[in-house]
């Protein structure tokens, strides 16, 4: 074997005559190797820790020592905080993926009906994408600033999201639909080009209207991408906008915008309680693996219909 | 006849309603990201103005030569250009290689290897932050590139999209390469790669935009102001608490140097970004 992986690197010439075709398992497997190690390393190996760290708890200069068994899980469950932030995580969640997804299936729509101008209208329509969920939290604090915005001057009413939960969890809703929709929408576009100009065609002789056209054949037909995008935006909003509340809210005011991925990072780093914040990590992935069960299951319905 | 021009006087009132739509939403949508580009060239004074003012001021140069200095944006641009870069390229890398040796080779196991893969959009960096921060820690990594870089070397998205764009090379061109006396890597790079461009062009934006824009993980692994990336040097300009009135031109004009980049890629990129989204027929 070892003669085998010297030849090997001694000139890239023999690797035809050592393998000789394409059923080789050892170059196969080498291949794979970077991402095993990888995975292994930094997914799979603090996974496991994760699992384990969860029920510990921290004992003052010796670390994470003193085994608790599930009395973490039950004080997460025990905690009014943790459990608003549940409740707003899935509120935050959901509201940015319905949003999200319907505002874009209708902009997309109306690109795939015009034909001039459509290059400037996408790129328009499309670039919000590039902004972070950061430095969306940035602008859209300034915008809708209660004092200064120059948004929240033209409102009929007075903002207030400094020290009102509900209108800064409206804010931070708004302002993760806004980021995304370039993303979704993108997706819708290529969705629709991809739908034969024949199916139309067909359901125009039959003398359906534009309405029955679009809900009969258009959004049965962009169902895959659909719940493709209904997956993302959740793992989206779930998982990835820790910097829209870490520059926006901070996950106030009152818990009223602290996500549940915020609370893991602010019960660690901030407050160092590694075992309490190792078993609200395990909660998240009972999270994620429950959205990704769904694409899966969709994804084998989907093979059904072709 | 008259019903024809009727049908085709109603389709083009229909068009223009639309356009004015899309027009209107263009504005609504993009009314943020022009906002700040205007403000960054106002004076404080005029950026925070009741009733707002919506004229380009004159500090252009001043402000972003102060939001410059302050972001110390020459650094923050290396570290975050250095870590989009590596990442966007080692995920589509590791994730070619991975699902060319699935593909074209089969190996016993291949299927469960794919399997794991997928598993990791099961694991985003919340779900094992202290331990994968504590694996990093103890590899000596933080305040390193290897930190930032290393651990977000395996893309689940990239094998899924590779492997089924793989999927579709005919195998008569597989035969011809080999008839032709071509190795497998040489299939792999002359062949593969330049067929698969177009997928290769839409990860390459959504993995730079995504990258770019981290901010957890930089976080918990750079502490000195000399790792720090873009995402965190704009924060850090937003006083937190206290009651002094933020240098608002001055974050948008830092804002704006920010999204220069990802926004650059998105629209060099834009028409393959969507072309390649779609998988290919099975």
């Amino acid at each position: 074997m070892f003669t085998r992986v010297k030849k090997f690197f001694d000139s890239e010439l023999s690797m035809n005559d050592l393998f000789g075709s394409f059923q080789s398992n050892f170059l196969a497997y080498l291949f794979i190797l970077p991402q095993l190690v990888v995975i292994g390393i930094f997914f799979i190996y603090p996974t496991i820790k994760s699992f384990r760290m969860s029920m510990f708890r921290s004992v003052p200069f010796r670390g994470l020592v003193n085994f608790v068994g599930l009395k973490n899980f039950i004080d997460i469950f025990q905690s009014p905080a943790y459990l608003q932030s549940i409740v707003v995580t899935l509120i935050f969640g959901l509201l940015v993926t319905v949003l999200g997804v319907g505002v874009s299936l209708v902009i997309a729509k109306m690109l795939d009906v015009v034909v001039r101008g459509v290059g400037f209208y996408q790129a328009a329509v499309i670039w919000p994408y590039a902004i972070s969920p950061t430095i969306a939290g940035i602008i859209w604090g300034f915008l809708f600033h209660p004092s200064h915005g120059s948004i929240s001057y033209f409102l009929p009413f007075e903002l207030n999201w400094l020290t009102n939960g509900e209108e800064a969890l409206v804010l931070v809703i708004l302002a993760a639909t806004w980021r995304q929709l370039g993303y979704n929408i993108a997706f819708y576009i290529a969705g629709l080009k991809a739908i034969p100009t024949s199916f139309q065609e067909a359901a125009v002789v039959d003398g359906a209207n534009g309405w029955q056209r679009f809900w009969r054949i258009t959004f049965p037909m962009l169902s895959p991408i659909t719940f493709f995008l209904v997956t993302m935006n959740l793992i989206y909003a779930f998982f990835r906008t820790f910097g829209l509340i870490h520059a926006l809210t901070q996950g106030g005011p009152a818990g009223y915008t602290n996500l549940m991925i915020y609370k893991v990072y602010t019960d660690g780093f901030t407050d160092l309680r590694l075992g309490y914040s190792a078993a609200q990590s395990v909660i998240l992935l009972l999270f994620v693996a429950g959205i990704t069960m769904f694409q899966f299951k969709f994804a084998e319905r989907r093979v059904a219909y072709q | 006849m008259i019903t024809m021009v009727k049908k085709i006087r109603d389709k083009v009132d229909f068009r223009i309603l639309i356009h004015i739509l899309l027009i209107l939403t263009i504005f609504v949508l993009s009314f943020p990201l022009i906002y700040t580009f205007i403000v960054s060239t106002q004076s404080l004074s005029a950026a925070v103005a009741i009733p707002p003012n919506l004229k380009v001021g004159g500090g252009i140069i001043e402000n972003y030569a102060t939001a410059w200095g302050r972001a110390n944006m020459g650094r923050v641009l290396l570290n975050s250009g250095i870590m989009s870069l590596s990442v966007t390229v080692g995920k589509i890398t590791v994730a070619a290689m991975t699902a060319f040796a699935i593909v074209f080779f089969d190996p016993p196991g291949g299927r469960f290897i794919f399997f794991i893969t997928l598993l990791t959009l099961m694991l985003p960096i919340p779900v094992r932050l202290l331990p994968t921060h504590e694996v990093v820690s103890s590899f000596g990594w933080i305040d390193t590139y290897f930190a930032l870089t290393l651990p977000y070397f395996v893309s689940a998205t990239a094998t899924f999209l590779l492997r089924q764009f793989f999927k579709t090379v005919p195998q008569d061109l597989v035969d011809a390469a080999r008839v032709d006396g071509a190795s497998p890597t040489r299939f792999f790079f002359r062949v593969l790669i330049p067929l698969s461009r177009t997928n290769i062009a839409a990860l390459f934006v959504i993995l730079f935009i995504w990258t770019w824009n981290q901010y957890l993980w930089p976080l918990v692994v750079t502490n000195s102001e000399t790792m720090r990336v873009m995402q965190l040097g704009i924060s850090f300009l937003i006083p937190k608490g206290g009651t002094g009135m933020p240098p608002w031109n001055i974050i948008m004009a830092a804002v704006v140097i920010a999204v220069l980049p990802p926004l650059l890629v998105l629209m060099i990129m834009q028409r393959e970004f969507v072309k390649g989204l779609i998988e290919p027929e099975k």
